[in-house]
């Protein structure tokens, strides 16, 4: 059910990365935050292997090819309806792509229940950024006050989020919220118009509803029970050591599916020392904000990441390189 | 548009309530296929073997976990099998807590049930539910895949909001705030001040993806053989201390709320 890209968006919301980092502002008051994952990964995520258990990579290959097509081969195109394709660069896309605002800017506050949670897509925690708690908790306390949510856009990844923030328990979170054009009505699922129905009909299912009753939602209904049984199996597995591979070469990082630094640090752990005031970012996070000065991990970051940082270089073609292209003319551009 | 996904019955208890699944959303994102510039077609997804370069036929694929310390244990097909859930068109609802008690950030994807044969049973369920302020916990498996949802009423309907599971979801009790110094009244207030001066309604249709439609345009554009221009962007200055910056965000608030 959930579609292939969602299931995607979903592996990125593993690890503990800030997503984004930039400045809430509310009126005139600049707020600097980063924004964290609210959710984690499932437990379990199966991993394709080879024959022997030597775990594959996923690689895009021409047509009927032998060997992968190299990016700088490639060029991104819509199908059209006719099947004829259009095609669009990378350059071309990032002129329409909204300026890169690092901003949130909040001008619209609502009363938390007119918000439907139907528009809720994804969420993210928000942390202040080192040494700037005071507007931080200022922002908090006031809208815990007033009951409200802020109402806002956002440029994340190229695209433009639409995002409520909401304050509780002394902590921001932002949700990202699906537009108006992507909801359904009843109407427009093509529901029947309700029918009437009889008094007795509603209590025998009012009584079955009771006989279920609980006040509160205990989490242990909602636990991930597939993702047990696997663990179950796999530590019986181990135990035994039967079907246990040790990969002979270390993997290098694809970027894709790639969650080299997944079990090291928890989620919650890495929320926790981000709240408390003036808390550096662990290591290995990229530094909030600032990009003038270029990381000597170089080879450890995935495509993706090289490409948003030849993007703030400013490095031309840079859509059409190799990662080892991308690696040199950072380097060269530094 | 209104397409069926999947047939099941609602279990609650001795009732047994037939419905169609609908999807409650459409994504609008617009994709794009990595093209192969020289052919001139869409590229082959392969899975390769990192040490030998080739690429490893689906049916030969096999499923594996990696343990933290960097091993792999291999699964079996069969083993896997055995422990995906049986076929079922059940809906099964296995709690039932008061409306609300399910956290929006639990929420996966959200999917209106149609009534499927005689709709008395549905409304009566949507009803029972409405009028006495509850939603039930689901559990379902839909093509060999195990879901949980939260099922509610809504406008008279039911409406079937898939769930992440326990360990997916951060706990925000768990979770403190920064602390610090006691926040300064005055500014306190001016804050509080400053939200209800800037409080309105929530109009969903007013905010529109920019981006997206943009995107479109120039699809469009270069499908009929045109060039599209493109938009100027802004930026804007702001004061040093907090306090300034609430006093002027407050003025300039009730300014332009008075001339509206």
């Amino acid at each position: 059910m959930p579609e292939k890209g969602e299931e995607q968006l979903e592996e990125q919301g593993g690890g503990t990365r800030p997503f984004w980092s930039g400045t809430i502002t509310f009126g005139l008051v600049s707020v600097p935050v980063e924004l964290l994952p609210a959710n984690r990964p499932r437990r379990v995520s199966l991993r394709m292997l080879a024959p022997d258990g030597t775990p594959l990579r996923r690689e895009y290959w021409s047509p009927g090819g032998e060997e992968a097509v190299e990016t700088k081969e490639t060029i991104h195109a819509y199908e059209l309806e006719d099947g004829r394709f259009v095609e669009v660069t990378d350059e071309e896309l990032e002129e329409l792509a909204p300026r890169k605002t690092r901003e949130i800017d909040l001008r619209l506050f609502v009363d938390r229940a007119e918000l439907d949670p139907v528009f809720f897509e994804r969420a993210y925690f928000l942390a202040p950024s080192k040494g700037a708690t005071k507007p931080y908790r200022l922002l908090v306390a006031a809208m815990e006050s007033a009951d409200k949510a802020g109402i806002a856009t956002f440029v994340m990844r190229e695209r433009e989020y639409l995002v409520a923030i909401i304050a509780e328990n002394g902590v921001l979170r932002a949700e990202t919220m699906r537009f108006a054009d992507e909801i359904r009505s009843a109407e427009d699922a093509g529901l029947p118009k309700p029918s009437k129905v009889e008094k007795k009909a509603v209590r025998r299912f009012a009584r079955a509803l009771e006989d279920l009753f609980a006040e509160e939602l205990d989490p242990d209904e909602l636990e991930d029970r597939r993702s047990r049984a696997i663990e179950k199996l796999v530590r019986s597995k181990l135990a035994a050591g039967k079907d246990v591979v040790t990969p002979a070469i270390e993997r290098e990082s694809s970027g894709e599916g790639d969650r080299g630094d997944r079990a090291v640090i928890d989620l919650m752990e890495e929320l926790r020392r981000r709240m408390r005031s003036g808390a550096a970012p662990s290591p290995g996070a990229p530094a909030p904000g600032r990009r003038s000065s270029v990381p000597s991990d170089l080879e450890s970051r995935s495509k993706q990441e090289l490409y948003e940082l030849a993007k703030d270089l400013a490095i031309e073609g840079r859509s059409r390189m190799t990662k080892d292209d991308l690696i040199r003319a950072i380097r060269r551009s530094a | 548009m209104a397409s069926t996904i999947w047939k099941g019955v609602i279990r609650l208890g001795e009732e047994a309530v037939p419905v169609k699944l609908r999807s409650a959303v459409t994504d609008r994102t617009i994709r794009f296929r990595l093209l192969d510039e020289p052919r001139g077609a869409p590229v082959e997804q392969r899975m390769v073997n990192p040490e030998t370069g080739k690429a490893v036929p689906f049916e030969k694929i096999r499923r594996g976990v990696e343990t933290e310390s960097g091993e792999i244990v291999v699964l079996e097909d069969k083993e896997l099998e055995k422990l995906a859930p049986a076929e079922s068109r059940d809906i099964e609802i296995v709690r039932v807590v008061p409306s609300a008690a399910i956290d929006h950030r639990w929420y996966v994807r959200p999917y209106w049930l149609a009534p499927d044969g005689e709709p008395e049973s549905y409304f009566a369920l949507a009803q029972a539910l409405e009028e006495d302020g509850r939603e039930g916990v689901a559990r379902w498996t839909m093509r060999k895949k195990e879901y949980q949802g939260a099922l509610h009423p809504r406008d008279g309907y039911l409406m079937l909001v898939t769930l992440r599971h326990a360990s997916e979801v951060v706990s925000a009790a768990e979770l403190e705030g920064p602390t610090g110094r006691e926040l300064d009244p005055r500014e306190r207030k001016m804050a509080v001040q400053l939200i209800e001066a800037l409080s309105g309604d929530f109009e969903p249709e007013s905010y529109v993806d920019e981006y997206r439609k943009r995107v479109a345009e120039l699809i469009e554009a270069k499908a009929s053989g045109k060039r599209i221009r493109l938009e100027p962007k802004r930026e804007r200055k702001r004061p040093a201390s907090l306090a300034a910056a609430l006093e002027k965000s407050l003025e300039r608030a009730r300014k332009e709320r008075s001339v509206a």
